[in-house]
């Protein structure tokens, strides 16, 4: 799995930090940049940042665990988000988050053995309209039933 | 590259701009205006704008497709709006553009089977006269739906930058702070702090730099005012930011926004590249006046605690999100040690409007101490959830049953939440209240950012209050220790009462907890935390009772309570219930009446969804 994979920096993300480290205030925008790039916050590119920016890792530290957002694990291949905020919970958002761990056979935050899946409860996407709301990869899924569920995962799981 | 505008420049562009739209209405040409907010495009409205555009040029009809922001019906959406006749289409799917190209554009027949209210056809339907219109005022959304957020010019040509116009060049710092004293105007986010009064704050300080910062933060959960604001009209914001930095003294604005939000973040980069292009900002002597200013993005990450002032300027400084003693407020001692107004996005989406209205005008909108107007994102068990901006001292009655169409499945209301976590249940008796800061927090909640959300009787009291504690239980920063213990121990003494093991004495202590929190919390995630559950204390005493003493939830949603039974009557002998039931807890045999034996059932409820009869009752 990619978690091995030793990863480096790569030259756009080093244009990036030179770019920022001028600014005040730049880590959490540097932050951004790497999960972006990578999809969670590989420890050899932070060890690096740390040199690059001069800033502590354990302060690095602090602020990637402070944050919901960042990832220190590396995600499924399709990472299916479920929406728990207070909309979606009333519609069963919490219903649809069990029968999608039960479909997966894992938990949530948790990568299915082949990496293909891995589910995180999210607050509120902003979009209550649609409730009970999942996102895979990004894309919006609305008034979800349990029923949907295996259709819905079957097609992202078809791709490949 | 546009050239730099100049005040007369500016007002040359919009005169002309003006003139060309109405020379191409008189022309006949029409408008179909495509809902772009966040609900209609995940529902199809991305595909739908695709097709309409490329129905019209195959039509060659003469018609501009313009993708906006929220229209608010989200419940209904893809939504779609022809003007100027103010056709409104819901539901529509992109199978239905050529419909809408080639009978309404082209031959100027209204398509009927895409109406709201399709017994209404004749007598026009306009979008304005739909019940979920009917009672709203649009102020901070008067562009979302009416202009193209990814254009500088339909801004401009809608008064945009008019505001900016004469405040740099009408009114002094000083009569500025005083128009927006004079409105009324005051924090959208939460607390309700006159906006004026802030700005006043931050112009008597002498230093060096200043800062405007807008807080889009939107961390309440089921709220989404905010996103749809910048997503469909984001020049709004920056015009009152620098607005603001002329009143203030400010030269540098930072825009702090959930990174969950990426169409946000997209049309405010475009806005922001815009207006750099014009000349609007990040430049010197903008619109030839002596005013410098410009305005960065930043991203929060996920921690609700930002929305806090004193925890978002840290999270701009690229530090953990944790909040500081106030005072010093951050008016006089905010980002990097210097003066700084943080004002939420609905607060400013109202300022340009008031400098070219006039305070007069906005301070003749609302009740007597809260003016204007309030966005609400209204969502749960209501039939039309979606977007509204209502003025101030609606009731909540006229909300959610005649704007929101009343509660779906013939269920009964059961209570409202506004103000999301730090917010308090509202109960029916209070639906008759009219809606402002003062009313609201006396009845034990806040108006907030502008959640609101419907509950019905299949919805529990003590499970709603234990989701929202555990909502900020996890969202605590940890700093200060009422919020970080109290926190916790409200949340297990809720869930010991939604597992059947609470006990009268849970009362009190929850009391005593609350108020500690209250009191003692170093920030205002602290301090409210525990409304959510005082409302429970004071308006549902009887229904946290039945789940002490008598060990049932009266709704039927906590899980660990729930008896289910078979109603013989209803029971046909289907076996559908036997065969799907994981412990084997049900017995009976073919076309007899089945009986389940609650020594073995595990609660799951499958028997319940399963059987078609409804004879598997919640007892």
């Amino acid at each position: 799995m990619g978690q091995d994979e030793r990863k480096t920096l790569t030259p756009e993300l080093r244009a990036f930090i030179e770019e920022w480290k001028p600014k005040p205030g730049n880590l959490i925008m540097v932050l951004h940049r790497v999960q972006q790039t990578y999809g969670y916050m590989p420890r050899e590119i932070v060890l690096e940042l740390a040199d690059l920016l001069g800033v502590p890792l354990a302060k690095i530290y602090g602020v990637i665990t402070f944050y919901n957002f960042f990832k220190l694990k590396q995600p499924g291949r399709n990472l299916i988000q479920v929406c728990l905020g207070t909309a979606c919970y009333l519609k069963g958002g919490d219903d649809i988050m069990k029968a999608l761990e039960q479909e997966l056979g894992v938990g949530v935050n948790t990568v299915t053995p082949d990496g293909e899946f891995s589910t995180e409860a999210v607050r509120c996407l902003g979009c209550c309209g649609l409730a009970p709301v999942i996102v895979i990869n990004g894309e919006v899924f609305g008034k979800v039933t349990k029923a949907a569920l295996p259709g819905i995962l079957d097609k992202f799981r078809a791709k490949h | 590259m546009a050239e730099k505008l100049t005040r007369e420049s500016l007002d040359a562009l919009r005169a002309r701009l003006e003139a060309e739209n109405k020379q191409a209405e008189s022309g006949g040409l029409k408008y179909v205006m495509v809902c772009g907010g966040t609900a209609c495009d995940s529902n199809g409205g991305l595909a739908l704008y695709a097709a309409l555009v490329k129905a019209a040029e195959y039509a060659g009809a003469n018609v501009r497709i313009v993708r906006t922001g929220c229209m608010g019906f989200c419940e209904r959406g893809p939504i779609v709006k022809v003007l100027p006749d103010d056709t409104f289409y819901v539901d529509v799917k992109p199978e239905d553009a050529a419909a809408i190209i080639n009978e309404h554009i082209v031959n100027g027949q209204v398509v009927t089977r895409l109406l709201y209210d399709k017994s209404q056809a004749e007598a026009g339907n306009a979008g304005h006269d739909i019940d979920f219109y009917a009672k709203q005022q649009r102020i901070v959304l008067r562009h979302c739906g009416v202009i193209d957020p990814e254009k500088i010019e339909d801004y401009i040509a809608h008064d945009g930058y008019a505001g900016l116009e004469k405040a740099l060049f009408e009114m002094t710092p000083q009569g500025i702070i005083d128009e927006i004293l004079a409105s009324g105007l005051r924090g959208r986010g939460g607390a309700g702090f006159p906006t004026g009064k802030k700005w006043q704050f931050s112009a008597a300080v002498e230093a060096d730099q200043k800062y405007i910062v807008c807080n889009a933060d939107e961390g309440d959960p089921g709220a989404y005012m905010d996103r749809s604001t910048l997503e469909g009209d984001p020049h709004a914001i920056l015009e009152a930011m620098m607005i603001a930095g002329r009143a203030t003294g400010a030269t540098k604005g930072y825009i702090y926004i959930r990174a969950e939000y990426p169409l946000a973040i997209k049309r405010l980069q475009i806005a922001i590249d815009q207006a750099r292009e014009w000349g609007l900002l990040g430049c010197d002597n903008i619109l030839g006046s002596d005013f410098t200013f410009d305005i960065e993005l930043r991203f929060g990450a996920g921690a609700f605690v930002c929305g806090e002032e004193t925890a978002l300027l840290a999270s701009i400084e690229g530090k953990r999100g944790q909040p500081t003693p106030r005072p010093p407020f951050p008016a006089v001692k905010g980002l990097w040690g210097k003066p700084t107004i943080i004002n939420n996005v609905e607060t400013l989406a109202n300022v340009a409007v008031i400098i070219t209205k006039g305070a007069k005008w906005f301070s003749s909108i609302g009740t007597a101490t809260s003016k204007g107007t309030k966005v609400f994102a209204l969502t749960g068990k209501v039939k039309n959830s979606g977007l509204i901006e209502v003025p101030m001292g609606i009731t909540l009655r006229e909300i959610i049953f005649d704007i929101g169409g009343g509660i779906p499945n013939g269920r009964k209301f059961k209570a409202a939440q506004t103000g999301g976590p730090s917010g308090g249940m509202i109960p029916p008796e209070y639906l008759d209240m009219p809606i402002d800061y003062e009313s609201l927090a006396k009845i034990g909640s806040i108006v907030g950012s502008g959640g609101l959300i419907v509950m019905d009787d299949t919805d529990c009291i003590v499970d709603v209050a234990k989701f929202y504690l555990e909502f900020t239980v996890d969202e605590s920063c940890g700093k200060c220790m009422p919020c970080r213990i109290g926190g916790r121990a409200l949340l297990n003494a809720l869930t010991r009462i939604s597992e059947g093991r609470g006990v009268p004495e849970d009362i009190q202590k929850m009391q005593d907890i609350c108020q500690a929190m209250a009191r003692a919390s170093l920030c205002g995630l602290g301090q409210t935390a525990s409304n959510p559950v005082q409302a429970m204390l004071r308006y549902f005493m009887d229904e946290v009772m039945a789940h002490i003493n008598d060990k049932r939830c009266p709704a039927g949603k906590c899980k660990k309570l729930v008896q289910y039974r078979i109603n013989p009557e209803r029971c046909v002998g289907c076996t559908m219930c036997a065969r799907v039931c994981p412990v084997g807890a049900i017995a009976g045999k073919v076309r007899e009446k089945h009986v389940i034996d609650p020594a073995k059932c595990v609660k799951c409820g499958q028997c319940y969804n399963t059987c078609k009869l409804h004879a598997i009752e919640i007892a």
